[in-house]
């Protein structure tokens, strides 16, 4: 009698969470994969009484489908720059900030920094930074009035001003300015996770270091990184989960066109695709190209994990 | 002899210390100039925001530029916030904000104190579910739920912008790891003093977990603050229009002849309620964060 009261109880404090979660999570997941298998489906054609056939064309439609490949190469590409050189740059910035005593919290503060902002004001600041005020806007003689600031450093130790983002710029100078963005973005959130790791590493290793005066690389190698492996795990696998969803960074710095003017598209990614696919109410090569994402990120997290398992000291 | 010995020794010792000395000091100076070199560069945007924000046209587009304006223009803001009709876009971002986190959190904190008080069957394999759907990019529930949203005739209204998001299944995770901590002792004493499970809940359980609430809290306004690809699919219209969507959508160009200070006046009114929101509240966000590695 009690038992069952409390049965009951239990399910109204649970209610709304679950009639939410049944609306915008599980129908979602069923009716995205049951929408990825029916060929050409579209929400609009649907409402209209058409009927679809069950088949792989979504798939093979979205695979064989060049704007998607060069999407999926941005999205990989943007992952292989920036996890690795993010992870290194916030291991060397966390282990720093860890020897130090004086200023150590103002540091923190200011490393942290950036990751409250919005990706998508902070990547026009960047854009200001790398672009080349023109005066004619989107044509190929735009006049170069002065060159961004990036470019007046460069300048300034005799370096020639590169075309960034603008009319003409190549793709190797997009790319570089995306990395440099997203690697900004990541950094602080990687700082953050290594600095807690490594404040709580027992002082008597680095002791028993200390009496055997071991080398500071012999202890950072052999150590700090070992004991801190777990946290670089963490941050590694969630930096690839991130990386593979990167979207709003690149409108950020070139717009809703994700590109330069000249090229428009050209940085899309994986995210970019989906969602051009559903405002033109292809829902059915938009449900294939999430799940190929979603088998992508699983995919990677796995291999992390097989890795992480051989190299992480737990 | 063994005193010459001694002093020998003792002199090595001297000489060994002066250069480890050297070497500590060498070493310092190095680790605190990369450091602030590393600070440098992660505040010079924002340093450039600022400045730029204050320059007018003329001054930001010399070919030297300036990195402190000659004369401070404070009308870019007030450009910027016509421009952009930021007085309404920060009033809808508010709204949106404030409701979705009231409402969030009533239902974390119900369904948190479900798992982790309540008795019912299937309780394990239920919550195991919910961190499963946590794996799944958030993608693919949009593209369904567009079409749910389209067809309960939501498009521009404010339920579209807050309903979706109501269950966050990882704040439910972070609460209930704090009810959990809180010993049962303390809820058995209550259930013999004949406290009610909803009361007990409210007065003891909650003020307890008030800082993970607070950092919810937080994560959740930021959330709003910062959602772009979600309300411009389906509420970019003048009325409901969010904060991040208004500035995009009234800066369209990014590269080329840009009025620049007018732009980035723009882009510091935005960011700066999250920075204030940093200053004052850094521990909240900072423990939310390191939980979560998630943005919002």
């Amino acid at each position: 009698m009690v038992e069952s009261k409390q049965q009951w109880k239990a399910w109204v404090y649970l209610a709304p969470a679950i009639v939410l979660l049944l609306v915008f999570t599980v129908w979602p997941i069923i009716n995205t994969v049951r929408m990825a298998f029916l060929e050409n489906y579209s929400g609009l054609k649907a409402a209209g009484g058409m009927v679809f056939e069950f088949g792989f064309g979504n798939f093979e439609k979205v695979v064989n489908y060049r704007r998607f490949v060069s999407c999926l190469k941005n999205t990989v590409l943007l992952c292989l720059w920036t996890v690795p050189i993010s992870t290194f740059l916030a291991l060397l910035i966390a282990v720093a900030l860890n020897a130090i005593k004086p200023l150590q919290k103002v540091l923190q503060t200011i490393f942290f920094l950036p990751y409250v902002t919005n990706s998508i004001a902070i990547g026009m600041v960047f854009a200001a930074m790398f672009n080349i005020v023109g005066s004619f806007y989107g044509t190929e003689n735009e006049i170069i009035v002065t060159a961004g600031i990036i470019n007046n450093v460069i300048e300034f130790f005799g370096g020639k001003p590169v075309n960034w983002i603008n009319y003409g710029s190549s793709y190797a100078a997009n790319m570089f300015v995306m990395v440099v963005y997203i690697v900004w973005n990541a950094l602080p959130f990687k700082i953050l996770v290594l600095l807690g790791g490594l404040q709580s590493i027992n002082k008597q290793y680095y002791d028993a270091a200390k009496v055997d005066s071991t080398p500071k690389r012999r202890i950072f190698t052999h150590i700090t990184v070992p004991l801190l492996s777990p946290m670089l795990a963490y941050v590694i696998i969630t930096g690839f989960i991130g990386g593979f969803k990167e979207y709003t960074s690149v409108v950020g710095i070139f717009g809703e066109n994700m590109g330069p003017p000249n090229d428009a598209g050209r940085l899309n990614t994986m995210v970019g695709f989906i969602y051009d696919a559903l405002s033109t109410n292809q829902q059915g090569r938009a449900s294939a190209a999430a799940l190929i994402l979603f088998g992508i990120i699983l995919v990677v997290t796995m291999i992390n994990l097989q890795v992480s398992k051989k190299r992480v000291h737990y | 002899m063994a005193k010459e010995i001694v002093t020998m020794h003792a002199k090595d010792m001297r000489m060994v210390t002066g250069r480890q000395r050297i070497g500590r000091v060498m070493y310092h100076t190095g680790v605190y100039l990369f450091l602030l070199v590393m600070a440098g560069i992660v505040l010079f945007p924002f340093y450039w925001m600022v400045i730029s924000s204050l320059k007018s046209l003329a001054e930001y587009r010399l070919s030297r530029p300036t990195f402190f304006p000659k004369v401070i223009l404070l009308s870019n803001y007030v450009d910027a916030f016509t421009t952009a009709n930021l007085g309404r876009l920060f009033l809808n971002t508010m709204y949106v904000g404030i409701v979705s986190t009231i409402l969030s959190l009533i239902i974390t904190i119900l369904t948190a104190f479900a798992f982790a008080r309540l008795e019912f069957k299937g309780k394990e394999t239920l919550f195991a579910c919910l961190l499963g759907t946590m794996m799944i990019p958030g993608e693919l529930f949009t593209i369904t739920n567009y079409s749910t949203v389209t067809n309960l005739g939501w498009i521009n209204t404010y339920t579209v912008l807050i309903v979706p998001f109501l269950v966050s299944v990882f704040y439910i995770y972070l609460l209930r790891q704090n009810f959990l901590q809180i010993p049962n002792e303390l809820y058995l004493a209550a259930k013999v003093d004949g406290t009610s499970d909803f009361k007990y809940l409210w007065k003891v359980m909650v003020p307890l977990a008030l800082p993970t609430l607070i950092s919810i809290t937080i994560l959740k306004m930021m959330g709003a603050w910062n959602s772009y690809i979600w309300p411009r699919l389906v509420a970019n219209d003048e009325a409901h229009r969010m904060i991040t969507n208004g500035l995009r959508n009234a800066f369209t160009e990014t590269s080329g002849d840009v009025n620049y200070p007018v732009q980035m006046a723009a882009v510091a009114l935005v960011s700066a309620p999250l920075f204030l929101v940093f200053i004052f509240l850094r521990k909240y966000i900072m423990s939310g964060v390191s939980r979560s590695g998630i943005k919002g």
